[in-house]
């Protein structure tokens, strides 16, 4: 159960694809304006993400090395394809909006890193997990990110919502500062800016966890001072 | 810094004398909040917010950010325009000497393009006195946020720049100016204006805190492509006096690309520097969405700075030249080093 824990931590936190690895920033960067465009790409993802992940762990012994990128390539865009498909299906409006990035999820490296960095080489139920967990750091980090300039790009927050989830999402829009409106963070630098904004708290974060750790370590009750020649009294 | 601050007097004093109290109100609010976010910030960092203060160098980038800014402009314009300036592009990036983007121009491009509206609206040069101008009381409700919209677009006009950028195709030049398209004096204040700035540069040249390549570089590529381009077309393009004069040519010539912390440091890279910016300025200028392009074009070469300073490092005296970038004959190289 450890390895599911350790995926888990890896995916959703310290190795997570947006604020670590740095990986799928065109995307990121260009459709979290808003938390429905931010949800709808992270959906699209993960469901690309764990597809890929399973096809790849499953074909990882039949695949010869010199020809596994293009393999994956071709896995992780029919996947792509699919996504494309059913959201053209069922979300048409919000497929009308996001228009050239649900394609280019097939470019996004965080899929392409984690087919050959981890799913190539793992058994099928560890690769679905990761799958999973890096889809839902990334689709976490687009929502906060799409929620964030959102709020202080345009005053609102899930506006628009009904355009994934249906018409039960119609009223949950949240105006929190009317006539409210700061270009700059709706438009792509304002992207660059939060993102680093973001970056720049986790490490905060982390740095207060580390030296919490190291509190507690030195906490422990001094070692004995009683003079021995051999070990120590503990 | 502080003679860089007597040089933007004239230009202040001649700003303030044609388009009234309302660059008065900018240039202090921003100045003010300035200093009071260097503290902030460089106590944040740990150090000690006095000494910090003691180069002027934050004062100087809220003056610049105050002068940019249109005359009269509400409190939090100035407040957002500050923090971009000093927080995010000064401190973010390591405090005075490692920001590698001009404070105040990052200031100015973030509010142009988050608040185009506000940022367009120059007030029309009535004077400080004149039967039309706006009171110092006038100025400090708009200051204040608390000035109708109407009562706004009244007050304000296009710039020569903007007005000749909208000027329709099918008009020609001398139709156009002939039809009367800008406040009255519009075209004198502006003149009279960049004049001032020149003289503010001629200073700071004078006190050797800039050295002339910068400006020269720059307002020398302006002039060759205007006069190029006026040749040319002389119904579509404006004339070389008209760019020189018009918008924030001088200004950004001797006060904002000369930065010396985001400008290129040799003096040949600081003249492919001014010259690079003098052509962005003129290429945004006549085919760019915008009437006027300063900040644009020092951000952009800001961007080049590391890269320019690379390939124009002096020859150290006693050394060979370094050798930088691709080199074009590596055999004939081989074979000298052969014994």
């Amino acid at each position: 159960m450890s390895q599911f824990n350790t995926l888990a931590r890896d995916g959703l936190w310290s190795n997570n694809p947006a604020l670590v690895q740095m990986l799928g920033l065109c995307p990121l960067l260009a459709v979290t304006s808003s938390v429905v465009n931010a949800l709808g790409l992270g959906l699209a993802t993960l469901l690309v993400l764990v597809g890929s992940n399973v096809s790849v762990s499953l074909i990882r012994r039949h695949v010869a090395n010199h020809l596994r990128l293009p393999a994956f390539v071709m896995i992780i865009a029919a996947f792509v394809t699919c996504a494309d498909l059913l959201m053209q299906a069922y979300t048409f409006e919000l497929h009308q909006i996001l228009g050239i990035f649900i394609p280019l999820i097939v470019t996004n490296c965080a899929i392409l890193g984690r087919a050959d960095a981890f799913a190539s080489k793992q058994p099928l139920l560890p690769s679905a997990t990761d799958g999973l967990m890096m889809g839902l750091g990334f689709g976490g980090v687009l929502i906060v990110l799409g929620g964030l300039r959102e709020l202080f790009g345009q005053g609102t927050l899930f506006a628009n919502l009904d355009l994934l989830l249906g018409p039960v999402a119609e009223r949950w829009q949240l105006t929190l500062f009317a006539k409210y409106d700061f270009l700059f963070l709706v438009l792509p630098p304002g992207a660059f800016f939060a993102t680093g904004l973001l970056i720049a708290l986790k490490n905060v974060i982390d740095a207060r966890l580390e030296q919490r750790r190291r509190q507690q370590m030195t906490d422990k009750p001094r070692e004995s001072r009683r003079v021995r020649v051999t070990g120590t009294i503990r | 810094m502080g003679w860089v601050l007597v040089a933007t007097f004239p230009g202040i004093l001649m700003l303030t004398w044609h388009f009234g109290w309302g660059v008065i109100t900018n240039v202090v609010t921003a100045a003010g909040l300035a200093v009071g976010l260097e503290a902030l910030m460089v106590r944040l960092r740990g150090r000690a917010p006095l000494v910090a203060l003691r180069d002027n160098s934050a004062l100087l980038s809220g003056v610049l950010l105050g002068i940019s800014l249109p005359p009269g402009s509400a409190w939090w314009l100035i407040l957002v325009g500050t923090v971009a300036a000093i927080v995010v592009a000064k401190h973010l990036f390591g405090g005075l000497g490692q920001n590698p983007f001009n404070p105040a121009m990052v200031g100015y491009a973030l509010l142009l393009i988050s608040f185009p509206v506000a940022m367009t609206q120059w007030l029309s040069p009535q004077g400080l006195f004149g039967p039309e101008a706006l009171s110092l009381g006038d100025v400090l409700v708009r200051w204040a946020g608390l000035a109708e919209a109407s009562s706004l677009d009244s007050m304000s006009g296009a710039t020569p720049l903007d007005a000749f950028k909208h000027k329709p195709e099918a008009v020609m030049a001398s139709e156009f100016w002939a039809s009367d398209p800008l406040p009255a004096g519009s075209l004198a204040a502006w003149r009279s204006v960049a004049l001032a700035w020149l003289a503010g540069g001629a200073l700071l040249l004078y006190k050797r805190l800039i050295t002339w390549h910068i400006p020269i570089a720059m307002l020398g590529a302006m002039l060759v492509l205007t006069t190029l381009l006026y040749a040319i077309d002389p119904s579509h393009y404006g004339s070389p006096l008209f760019h020189l004069l018009g918008g924030a040519a001088l200004f950004g010539a001797f006060f904002i690309a000369t930065d010396p912390v985001s400008a290129a440091t040799s003096r040949k890279g600081k003249l492919y520097y001014g010259a690079a910016i003098g052509i962005l300025v003129m290429l945004i200028r006549s085919a760019g969405a915008y009437p006027d392009a300063v900040a644009f074009a020092v951000l952009l070469m800001n961007f080049a700075v590391p890269f320019i300073d690379y390939y124009t490092q002096p020859r150290t005296y006693g050394h060979a030249a370094p050798q930088r970038g691709i080199r074009l004959d590596p055999i004939d190289d081989d074979q000298e080093r052969l014994p």
